[in-house]
């Protein structure tokens, strides 16, 4: 790597990757952004819709014939772990609006029941979901580019493009659809949406029903490029929290954004440094950046004094 | 208990049942008292004190991860027990209450760099989870490299558990690498393999030697990613001889058909055969009568072939280069001439350090 | 006031004739459990107290830990020598950062000195920037992630995943020896009677006074003319001195540190034990990380794939069933529009 050529090249490869890594981040912090916004509870067991997500990918990989199975899992990820939210924000969210720090604790038990519960259905040891033969090989963009070789694999280009298209069409429902307008309005003014007869705790479950199928689409994407594990989730769920601050909270274009930010950085920093070091450093880089901007990138605006 | 601990407790537990079934060690059944150490160190030696100070138990089989082995060590050597440790290790210990049965360094890793380098491969790339084994591997694994005037062009980790391996796989296609050594543990390999696969590398091409994927893990990462890898080992479920075959079937008798079998786990088998031996030579229980009959005992013929404990307390073994099939099975293909004499110390990488214990 | 010193004392002479009554093993885990309990109790004036639910509490442990391990490794050695885990590494020099952990003051001054400074400084940093209340716990919970990392990617200099094992003695006394353990544990009981004792009476002072005031009202108190940041800062350092001691305790009576102790689930764990036992009762944190403990050694030998459920469905009841006591308390004073959120008490 002693020529400029090589080095231009392996940035760019670096980019890419770091473009397929935000990608499945800004899923996952979408949702988590959402019911913070809306709710203001902090849900630790979100990681385990990612995890969902990808053991339907596996059971869809074990039943269905190969290059079909890949469009039964995504959706089936999506509705489980749509349902699977639901089910936690009917039985335990729902009692703890309000109060973050005591939700965070109570999903972060709900988180280790469905981790164990994992491991005694799939077993400790993750399992391994093969990419359908369509998405197998890359584009190589050798001679194209005077850069040197760039080489894009098409499994995580197709993770890329799942999770433009779903941000896109979470986009368009907000914006374009009555039940995403009443959405907007409840994340804004909740007694003024209230007294306008929006059903605000219908909304409030839609929205993070919403937020935990996006996370499961996530996770089922997630298994083309790593194992399922009880545990993915949680290697997850914190970088997807300081995305959701470091966006500003609430904000899920923040979040959109942060997630990119993030994705990029820490490619970046991986290229130069060793995956170890560019975790911590990225870490740190988080909480300097916060002391800069305590609200985040894109900070929703309020009048409030004291938020929780 | 993480998948490949509980395969070797039931390995453990099979030559504890057919003691028994014999009438025992020396008369006296054997009672198997079952603890997890929850991958936690301190739970490790806090388990390994109870079994010590409440239980009162002859030997402890087990350990796992190298973190394991020394939290309990303290603990074995303050209260007078014995510790038989299944797994292949990074070496540099030596313990009077340990039995190292698992592969020291130069019956692994240097083994593995020998057949590479028979085969003509000169540049190397060093990857691996981030923590003790890996890191020391690959230490003693640089200083032979340099010895022999190749090259390690390439090291890099990544945390325990880690799944993102794409700025790892940009760096090896960068180097230009003839073969990577991978230490990488557990699920890790899986996201490595398939990213690896994913970037056009698939061991096909770039030929990877793996010192952490037996037949267990081979079978859930799924061969038709691994097809074509490379693996080092002290076992494989292939090898041909009269008492692997014997362990094969006691085995999948009682553990089902299709249960595989891997060198952790007849390293664990193993070991409850030895210290039934030590213990008959020295014709008591106490720890140390039956360490020092142990490391007197003469070859013992055993599913990994031809073995015996060293006064180092390590034991001399084959190691064995296998590639992985389509079945999930190794074809052997290469065999160290002999059992190797175990070195807990590597004298390149460590000159001057010996293990001392008897 | 008077009711306390009842328990404090009764709890001293039970704490005292203890070692009498129960097996070695079980002692050297009433010394490990009463040790966790200081950091549940640090957590009481943090989050009970202040209002600040730290989920980093992982790193003031750690530190403690890793502070006085560095001492035994080196007091182990003729000087001169390396620490066995740095040889592996080829590293070559002691680096000048451990040096002065071979006196056993620093070391233990650092041990309790090291993670309340930490904790000063993080505080005043982010509270100053009204970096509060979910920001603050998940910062804090990022930057336990960090620093398990950090332990484990400096193999050379930390232990790396291993951690720092094998320590042959303390101050001269052998960890053979059976009366050291016995002293070793009675001087924890004392630790852990004394942090009670003391935060009884700082409960009443006027510092205790003013957390409790910025609790229940942050900008009240701020209008008031307090430095809020600062009052939260020294809380959340003195939960971090609280925690470095108790690291530093447990390391003694375990025998090792590690980064297990340091990340992200054993952070969030203590934090369970403090809710269990009452988020404001100092006694209770303390029961609590006791009861806790042995209910999970002998659960986890009989049932290993239970620990989880238990530990999980107890971190969900905990939370929940107050939750729902208040609701319907609520529901009964009169019917709450659905359009608020509930001012629960701010947490």
């Amino acid at each position: 790597m002693n020529d400029i050529m090589g080095e231009w090249a392996f940035f760019a490869n670096q980019t890419f990757n770091g473009l397929s890594v935000a990608s499945i981040l800004a899923l996952v912090a979408v949702g988590l952004a959402m019911s913070f916004g809306l709710q203001r509870v902090i849900n630790m067991a979100h990681g385990e819709w990612l995890m969902l997500g990808g053991y339907m990918a596996y059971l869809a990989h074990q039943v269905l014939p190969l290059p079909l199975y890949l469009l039964a899992a995504l959706p089936l990820g999506f509705v489980v772990g749509a349902l699977a939210a639901l089910l936690l924000e009917v039985a335990v969210i729902r009692h703890l609006y309000g109060r973050p720090l005591e939700t965070l604790l109570a999903t972060w038990g709900v988180s280790l029941i469905l981790q164990q519960a994992a491991r005694n259905a799939f077993g400790p040891v993750g399992v391994e979901v093969a990419a359908p033969t369509w998405l197998a090989g890359t584009i190589h963009l050798g001679e194209i580019s005077l850069l040197g070789e760039i080489s894009l694999p098409w499994v995580r280009l197709f993770v890329i493009g799942l999770a433009a298209a779903a941000l896109m069409g979470l986009a368009a429902f907000l914006r374009h659809t009555t039940l995403g307008l009443q959405l907007r309005a409840v994340s804004q003014n909740r007694e003024m949406a209230a007294s306008l007869g929006i059903h605000t705790r219908g909304v409030d479950a839609v929205a993070f029903a919403l937020g935990g199928g996006l996370a499961g689409l996530a996770g089922a994407a997630l298994a083309l490029i790593a194992p399922v594990t009880p545990t993915v989730g949680q290697s997850y769920i914190v970088d997807a929290f300081l995305v959701v601050i470091l966006g500003g909270v609430g904000s899920l274009g923040g979040a959109a954004l942060a997630a990119l930010l993030l994705g990029l950085t820490s490619a970046t920093l991986q290229g130069l440094t060793s995956v170890s070091l560019a975790k911590v450093i990225l870490l740190f880089l988080v909480v300097l950046f916060l002391q800069l901007r305590p609200r985040g990138l894109l900070p929703s605006r309020t009048r409030a004094l004291e938020e929780v | 208990m993480a998948i490949s601990e509980v395969t070797v407790k039931n390995a453990t537990l099979l030559a504890i049942e057919e003691i028994n079934a014999k009438g025992g060690v020396l008369g006296r059944k054997v009672t198997p008292i079952v603890e997890d150490g929850a991958s936690d160190p301190a739970v490790f030696a806090q388990k390994a004190q109870k079994l010590l100070q409440q239980d009162k138990v002859a030997t402890v089989f087990g350990g796992w991860t190298s973190a394991s082995r020394k939290a309990m060590l303290p603990v074995f050597e303050r209260l007078g027990g014995l510790l038989w440790y299944p797994v292949q290790f990074e070496g540099n210990e030596c313990s009077p209450n340990i039995m190292y049965t698992g592969a020291q360094p130069n019956q692994q890793i240097l083994p593995a760099l020998e057949w590479a380098w028979s085969k003509g491969y000169r540049r190397y790339f060093l990857v691996g989870s981030d923590y003790v084994f890996p890191r020391t591997a690959n230490l003693i694994l640089k200083k032979h490299i340099e010895s022999r005037k190749g090259e390690a062009v390439g090291e890099e980790y990544v945390p325990l558990g880690g799944t993102d391996f794409s700025s790892v796989v940009t760096k090896i296609k960068a180097s230009g690498a003839d073969i990577v050594l991978n230490t990488i543990n557990g699920d890790s390999n899986v996201a490595f393999f398939k990213q690896m696969a994913a970037s056009g590398l698939p061991p096909a091409k770039l030929p990877v030697m793996s010192f952490s994927i037996a037949e267990q893990e081979a079978k859930a990462i799924g061969p038709s990613l691994l097809k074509g890898s490379l693996a080092t080992w002290n076992y494989f479920m292939t090898l041909d001889s009269p008492a692997n075959r014997r362990f094969l079937q006691a085995y999948q008798a009682r553990y089902g058909k299709e249960a595989v079998v891997t060198d952790p786990m007849v390293h664990g088998y193993v070991g409850v055969y030895l210290w039934k031996a030590a213990v008959e030579k020295a014709g008591s229980f106490d720890v140390d009568k039956v360490r020092k009959a142990a490391v007197s005992m003469g070859w013992v013929e055993t599913p990994l072939g031809r073995v015996r404990l060293d006064v180092n307390q390590s034991l001399y073994q084959t190691a064995y280069v296998g590639e992985l099939q389509d079945n999930g099975q190794f074809k052997i293909l290469w065999a160290s001439k002999e059992p190797i004499k175990p070195e807990p110390y590597d004298p390149l990488a460590f000159p001057g350090k010996t293990c001392k214990l008897h | 006031m008077q009711r306390s010193l009842v328990a404090l004392l009764l709890m001293a002479v039970v704490l005292t004739v203890l070692p009498f009554l129960v097996t070695p093993y079980d002692l050297s885990l009433m010394g490990r459990f009463l040790a966790v309990g200081l950091v549940a109790l640090g957590l009481v004036w943090a989050w009970g107290y202040a209002g600040i639910l730290s989920l980093g509490q992982g790193i003031f442990f750690g530190l403690g830990g890793y502070a006085i391990a560095m001492h035994l490794k080196l007091s182990a050695l003729s000087p001169g020598e390396l620490p066995d885990f740095m040889v592996w590494n080829g590293i070559e020099a002691l680096p000048w950062w451990w040096a002065p952990f071979r006196n056993p003051a620093f070391a233990m001054s650092m041990a309790v000195l090291l993670p309340a400074t930490l904790a000063f400084t993080l505080g005043i940093l982010l509270f100053r920037r009204r970096v509060t209340g979910v920001y603050f716990s998940l910062i804090t919970q990022a930057l336990a992630l960090a620093f398990s990392t950090l332990l484990i990617s400096q193999q050379g200099l930390t232990g790396g995943f291993n951690g720092l094992t094998n320590f042959a003695s303390f101050l001269g006394q052998s960890f053979a020896d059976p009366i050291f353990q016995r002293g070793l544990y009675w001087a924890t009981a004392l630790l852990v009677l004394l942090a009670i004792g003391s935060s009884l009476a700082l409960r009443s002072t006027h510092f205790g006074l003013v957390l409790r005031a910025l609790r229940e009202g942050e900008n009240r108190t701020r209008f008031l003319g307090y430095d809020v940041a600062l009052y939260k800062a020294a809380a959340f350092s003195l939960a971090g001195f609280l925690a470095g001691l108790g690291g530093a305790l447990f390391t003694l009576h375990a025998g090792v540190v590690s980064p297990a102790f340091v990340g992200v689930q054993p952070s969030i764990e203590f934090v369970i034990w403090t809710v269990l036992g009452g988020k404001e009762s100092f006694f209770g944190a303390v029961l609590a990380s006791l009861l806790g403990g042995f209910v999970r050694d002998r659960v986890s030998s009989l049932f290993p794939d239970l620990w989880l459920y238990l530990v999980g469905g107890l971190f969900v009841l905990v939370v929940l069933l107050p939750a729902l006591r208040s609701t319907y308390r609520k529901g009964a004073k009169g019917v709450q529009g659905h359009g608020r959120l509930p001012q629960g008490r701010r947490a």
